[in-house]
């Protein structure tokens, strides 16, 4: 890397703090999780922050990102008052808060027992299951190649690992809340999580990112999943960020035979926001399913890369992503799906659908399908358009007025993403805040 | 109740009404026919506020006020209904959630109290006889997958539940088998009174054995050519429309 690289300083800043806080770590510094912390960040170093040139982020600058400055892991003297503010929904479940990175025990609440479901902060798991790291940590979301994971991995102290033992029904949902308390200074955390989902055992999990203050914040997320046999899991990502929020998300899921994945990830407001969601079908009779939900207005960017991987035969695939763009949003849907020689009777559907609100709005969708095997069905579809004048003139003439119809159309639009949502009470804030965010 | 003086209207640049002359009082039906591209459905979408036509001169008065001033839910709410041609099918909404809103909408610009869900349904319950419409159909997405007569019937429900003074009903017969045409007739009839009116924009004379007018108004041309009682009808049917071609163009 040359000095005059325009990622220069946050970069080298990061280097210097992994230097730091590994002198300060002793003897754990020669644990094999910390070599995999080691070479990550040597690859973090070769790789830099990408740039548009990089077909990946042709669409996702992320020169203001590194540009700005950042506190890691800074303290947060959060209140259950403070929290309020936010207006979560109720779960009746395991709620999970990280504030700035760091868990919050005191605001936290575990209620299944640890016999149907084992919930560990990463840094407890470090000290007291080290096994089960070294099977599974950084084995499947790829840090040689992409930086921000690279970046994660190197940095990966704080977080969640979960694991639903075999035959197990988890009932009560778990939510990982991340708040970004950005009242004071421009904060930064980087959360890892481990969901490991057993021989056909069910959970349901949810992440939530929030964001206080008006300052800016970036969070750097990696979650790995791990399905064995006949699994199943449903997956929730909500975010719900400010303008001044980065957020550059990985989850990638890894599916054996026969287990069923179900996510849903919705953006309701973030200022700059990157996510990827990759899934390989390392398993035959495995289904994926995938919706997505984004509502971008203002300034506010927001780019869903996807990838399955369909690496074995008879599995499914299926893609629903839908986006509402105002102002001066900007929008990117990149879709990819492989299927590999293996891979026959793969039925692989993509869909992603956009309703562009402004003139001055963007959405570029890009799909990509990699079809090596003969006996495949592989779809794909991308529609960008204005709402339908046809369908609002015709609400108006029965008295609806212009911007209620307009609101209707777009939540009927949305809806179709919104229900797949499958815990109630995180559905229906959902619709709260979406109907809340078409009366603006 | 409705008075149209010299109304004009354009579509880019193309003029499509070039000078309409009409009175409808309450409680009388209005037969407008004539040949395809006369500019009967522009002068439907005309005064129901569909902004894709300029209207370039003339002036449409409703009850006294000025129609055109108002956004297409102000004409909803003063009590204008347009049955489209091509009802259309949205996707996520059903006809009884958007008709709620559209009933409650328009109670409160006339200062009435919102409907409960108890009131709605029970109204909604008597008009769905009326035009012989399933439940099952009005929580369905609006006109979604629905067949041509459905979508027709459900134009007249919407009708019946919203009680307009002034229905237009835009080649409501187009589509129909005649069963389908006869319920929608049945409907239509049922909802004449002396308070209100009803135009029936359309190109074949067979809607108007079901929905008997009081006038006839043959359009051509952007222009009302020749008006008279529903005999006229009778003889479109019988001698189509040529003779008025050459009528008009003798003149």
């Amino acid at each position: 890397m040359t000095p005059n690289q325009p990622n220069n300083d946050l970069k080298s800043k990061l280097l210097a703090d992994f230097r730091t806080s590994e002198e300060r770590m002793n003897g754990a510094s020669k644990s094999a999780l910390h070599q995999i912390r080691r070479e990550a960040l040597n690859q973090f170093d070769r790789l830099g922050f990408p740039t548009v040139k990089h077909e990946e982020w042709k669409y996702t600058n992320v020169n203001s990102l590194v540009k700005e400055v950042f506190e890691f892991n800074a303290s947060s003297e959060i209140t259950l008052e403070d929290l309020a503010l936010l207006e979560s929904s109720r779960l009746d479940g395991n709620v999970l808060y990280f504030v700035n990175g760091r868990y919050q025990p005191q605001l936290s609440k575990i209620v299944s027992p640890t016999s149907q479901l084992s919930i560990t902060t990463l840094a407890d798991a470090v000290k007291t299951m080290p096994d089960l790291l070294n099977q599974y940590f950084a084995k499947y979301a790829d840090y040689q190649d992409n930086a921000f994971t690279a970046l994660n991995t190197a940095f990966a102290h704080e977080g969640v690992v979960i694991k639903v033992p075999a035959n197990t029904v988890v009932e009560a949902p778990t939510i990982l809340r991340f708040v970004s308390d950005a009242r004071q200074v421009n904060v930064a955390s980087q959360p890892r999580n481990l969901f490991i989902v057993d021989k056909n055992a069910e959970v349901k999990v949810a992440e939530s990112f929030r964001t206080l203050g008006d300052q800016a914040s970036f969070t750097n997320v990696v979650t790995e999943i791990v399905m064995a046999e006949d699994a199943r899991m449903e997956y929730y990502k909500i975010q719900n960020e400010s303008d001044m929020a980065y957020h550059i998300g990985t989850t990638q899921v890894y599916q054996q035979d026969r287990s069923h994945f179900y996510s849903a990830t919705v953006t309701l407001d973030g200022g700059f926001i990157r996510n990827n969601l990759n899934i390989a079908l390392d398993g035959s009779n495995c289904e994926a399913h995938m919706y997505g939900l984004y509502f971008p207005n203002g300034r506010q960017h927001i780019d869903n890369h996807t990838l399955v991987d369909h690496r074995k035969p008879n599995s499914h695939s299926n893609e629903l992503y839908k986006g509402i763009l105002e102002d001066r949003a900007t929008g990117v849907f990149n879709g990819k799906i492989f299927v590999r020689q293996d891979a026959q009777k793969t039925n692989a559907y993509q869909s992603c659908k956009n309703v562009v609100l402004s003139n001055d709005a963007t959405m570029n969708t890009k799909p990509q399908l990699e079809i090596f095997a003969d006996d495949v069905k592989c779809s794909h579809g991308t529609t960008t358009g204005k709402l339908d004048e046809e369908a609002l003139f015709y609400l108006r003439s029965r008295g609806i007025p212009k911007v209620e119809a307009q609101s209707l159309l777009m939540f009927a639009f949305a809806e179709d993403v919104i229900k797949k949502i499958k815990i109630d009470p995180l559905r229906e804030q959902i619709e709260r805040r979406i109907q809340a965010k078409l009366a603006r | 109740m409705l008075t149209i003086s010299n109304l004009q209207a354009s579509i880019g640049s193309k003029e499509i009404l070039k000078g309409i002359n009409l009175e409808v009082k309450a409680g009388e039906v209005h037969a407008i026919m004539g040949p395809n591209g006369s500019g009967k459905s522009t002068l439907a979408s005309v005064l129901a506020g569909r902004e894709d036509y300029d209207v370039t001169d003339g002036s449409v008065i409703f009850e006294g006020k000025d129609l055109l001033e108002m956004a297409p839910e102000e004409r909803a709410a003063e009590g204008i209904f347009l049955a489209f041609q091509y009802p259309v099918e949205i996707p996520g909404v059903s006809t009884t959630n958007f008709l709620k809103t559209a009933m409650n909408e328009i109670r409160k610009y006339r200062g009435q109290e919102s409907l409960d869900a108890v009131q709605f349904l029970k109204l909604m319950k008597e008009k769905m006889k009326l035009v012989n419409i399933d439940q099952s159909l009005l929580s369905r997405s609006l006109n979604e997958g629905f067949s041509g007569g459905e979508k027709k019937r459900n134009e007249i429900f919407q009708m019946a539940m919203l009680e307009p003074k002034l229905a237009i009903l835009d080649e409501t017969d187009s589509g129909l088998d005649i069963d389908a045409l006869r319920i929608v007739a049945e409907g239509v009839n049922q909802l004449r009174s002396p308070e209100r009116a009803t135009i029936v924009v359309t190109h074949y004379q067979r809607l108007l054995d079901y929905i008997v007018p009081d006038y006839v108004h043959v359009l051509y041309k952007g222009r009302i050519v020749k008006s008279g009682p529903k005999e006229l009808a009778f003889e479109l049917e019988e001698k189509g429309y040529d003779w008025i071609k050459a009528e008009v163009e003798t003149v």
